[in-house]
């Protein structure tokens, strides 16, 4: 009896393990010999170039300082770092021998030339929803750029989930392949903005919570989410700027990083805009800014604007004549030289700190690694910088920050707000 | 390896990326102009341009500048001779005159921000430029005169 059980059990196991198995299992795509640069149309690569800056695909396929597109970049996940691979037309360690079924196989299905499955940390959930002739010019733009030798890192995922064919499992319970699909009921502009935010741009990749398994949560997209060390803010009603996010002040910061009413790209998001959307036409921020003024309901705020611009106007009122509260003095000296905004409209480039995200956030992250750590000239306003307070002490910051909360806003106070600042120093740059 | 201009020249400065930037103005590049002061951002003696904005430049490390322009005391005007030079000059505003660099870089890019002040905009953008000396009537006036002579020149 006991032995049928278990000749039973295993033989369940087996053919579980061989069904997954085959479940799992992609094909190799035959091997290539590089195509030479010049079979490819200049105006596709031209397109593609717009698509990769799109993606901004070189900010995680490159290191700091490394040549572009040759991989290395540590995505540090839950699950340990994860490393960028190389994706320059080198035969060896890039992509060169890959012909374009296997790079759109890749790109729609996350499996690697060889049949191998992708780590979700390469967002072809998104890519998903490209149109084929988007991968085609893709494919262009990437096959001529400069081949470089850099063999990929290894990843520091553990076992068992560094076992790629698991990855089978994970894209079964919250993968969905499938191309883009128009909303009908919504304009073109709208549903370009959606195109690339969802697909290409692939924003919920940072905006979006993810799950315990790492999957964004799709009830709950663009709900805001913490990555990298900052907060990426939610970009839906749930926004906490006292002003909204229409689709004038979209354009403006995604097209120069500096919005008046919000703030400036920074952290994560700076070579988002700067190094990667630089590149789209202004028809194409545009587009972007609908979706993303719909998805805020910017429309429905519009009156929440004059309030938010005379109460910014008030604090500004309040670090005039002598200070006696210590965090006042604080600020006094040390921020209102370049904060200060006077009575008329914020000067954009005089971050208003009423008005500002990273004070209105419900997480003081952004705002505490913005004072320890500054603004440097090629992030946030271009060719502008916000120094590094990081020699206040924890418990100054931390007044700071509080008081900017409370004097700035009518949020809630943060709470340990000391402890934040330790922990985001020990965290570094 | 940081490149950026400084007063319009181009330089390329190997240092360590957290070196503050007025290390490398008054040490690297030579440029004395520009003071240490209290070394955390706090008094303003330092304050350059960078982007043509009021900056600490003992706060400032190296590696945030590259790519930027950045300007000293030495290049706000070729010949000295900007109008807050001049206010400072013709009301003798410095006493002992080791802030003044600072202050005087402070109030011309706030005079582009705030071309004609009230008391309460140089209150709140001049309030983190300490003098020792006390000399922040004249500073005030010589603000003020600077801002009016701007405004007829233009």
């Amino acid at each position: 009896m006991l032995k049928r059980l278990l000749v039973g059990t295993l033989a369940i196991v087996v053919v579980g393990l061989v069904g997954f198995g085959v479940f799992a299992w992609r094909p190799a795509i035959d091997k290539i010999a590089p195509p030479a640069p010049s079979s490819f149309a200049p105006e596709l690569v031209a397109r593609g170039a717009v698509l990769a800056g799109a993606g901004y695909c070189s900010t995680c396929h490159t290191t700091k300082g490394g040549q572009p597109f040759a991989g290395g970049y540590p995505m540090k996940t839950s699950f340990g770092a994860i490393y960028s691979t190389n994706i320059t037309p080198d035969p060896k360690t890039g992509i060169g021998t890959w012909s374009e079924a296997a790079f759109r196989r890749a790109m729609h299905e996350g499996v690697a030339r060889d049949g191998a499955h992708l780590f979700p940390a390469f967002p072809y959930d998104h890519f998903t929803k490209l149109s084929d002739a988007d991968v085609s010019a893709l494919y262009a733009y990437m096959m001529t750029r400069p081949a470089v030798d850099a063999p990929a890192k290894r990843n520091s995922v553990p076992f068992p989930l560094n076992i790629r064919a698991l990855q089978a499992g994970w894209k079964l319970l919250f993968f969905r392949p499938g191309r883009f699909e128009p909303d009908t009921s919504k304009s073109a502009e709208w549903n370009r903005g959606a195109y690339l935010a969802e697909g290409v741009s692939h924003c919920g990749a940072c905006h979006t919570p993810r799950n315990a398994l790492g999957a964004e949560k799709h009830d709950k997209a663009f709900a805001g989410a913490a990555i990298d060390n900052w907060i990426a803010p939610p970009l839906t009603a749930a926004n906490p700027s006292p002003a909204p996010w229409d689709q004038a002040e979209l354009v403006a910061y995604l097209r120069t990083g500096i919005s008046r009413y919000h703030g400036v790209a920074a952290g994560p998001m700076a070579p988002v805009v700067h190094d990667g959307l630089v590149t789209l036409p202004d028809t194409d921020i545009q587009a972007l800014a609908a979706y993303f003024a719909d998805r805020d309901g910017a429309a429905g705020r519009a009156s929440t604007l004059a309030p938010a611009l005379q109460r910014a106007a008030a604090a500004n009122r309040l670090n005039v004549g002598p200070q006696n509260d210590p965090a006042a003095r604080l600020y006094t000296a040390a921020c209102a030289s370049c904060h200060y905004n006077g009575a008329g409209q914020p000067n954009p480039l005089r971050p208003d700190l009423a008005l500002n995200s990273a004070v209105n956030l419900d997480d003081p992250t952004n705002l505490i690694r913005v004072v320890l750590y500054g603004i440097s000239a090629k992030d946030g306003a271009p060719g502008v910088v916000m120094p590094s307070f990081n020699r206040f002490s924890d418990a100054d910051v931390a007044k700071l920050a509080a008081y900017l909360r409370a004097t700035r806003t009518d949020k809630p106070a943060w709470p340990n707000l000391e402890k934040k600042v330790a922990a985001i120093r020990a965290q570094g740059k | 390896m940081t490149q950026f201009t400084i007063n319009g020249r181009a330089v390329s400065i190997d240092a360590d990326e957290d070196t503050p930037l007025l290390w490398v103005i008054r040490d690297d590049i030579g440029l004395t102009g520009t003071k240490f002061g209290c070394g955390i951002g706090m008094c303003g003696a330092c304050t350059v341009h960078v982007g043509g904005r009021a900056t600490r430049s003992c706060i400032t490390p190296i590696s945030a500048v590259d790519g930027a322009e950045v300007t000293t005391i030495e290049g706000l005007d070729p010949d000295g001779q900007h109008p807050v030079q001049q206010a400072w000059l013709d009301l003798q505003t410095p006493q002992c005159g080791y802030c003044q660099s600072g202050q005087i870089m402070q109030a011309a890019a706030m005079l582009k921000d705030f071309p004609a002040p009230t008391d309460q905009d140089i209150d709140a953008t001049m309030s983190g430029n300490l003098c020792r000396c006390m000399t922040y009537v004249r500073i005030r006036a010589a603000i003020k005169q600077a801002a009016a002579a701007m405004g007829e020149k233009s």
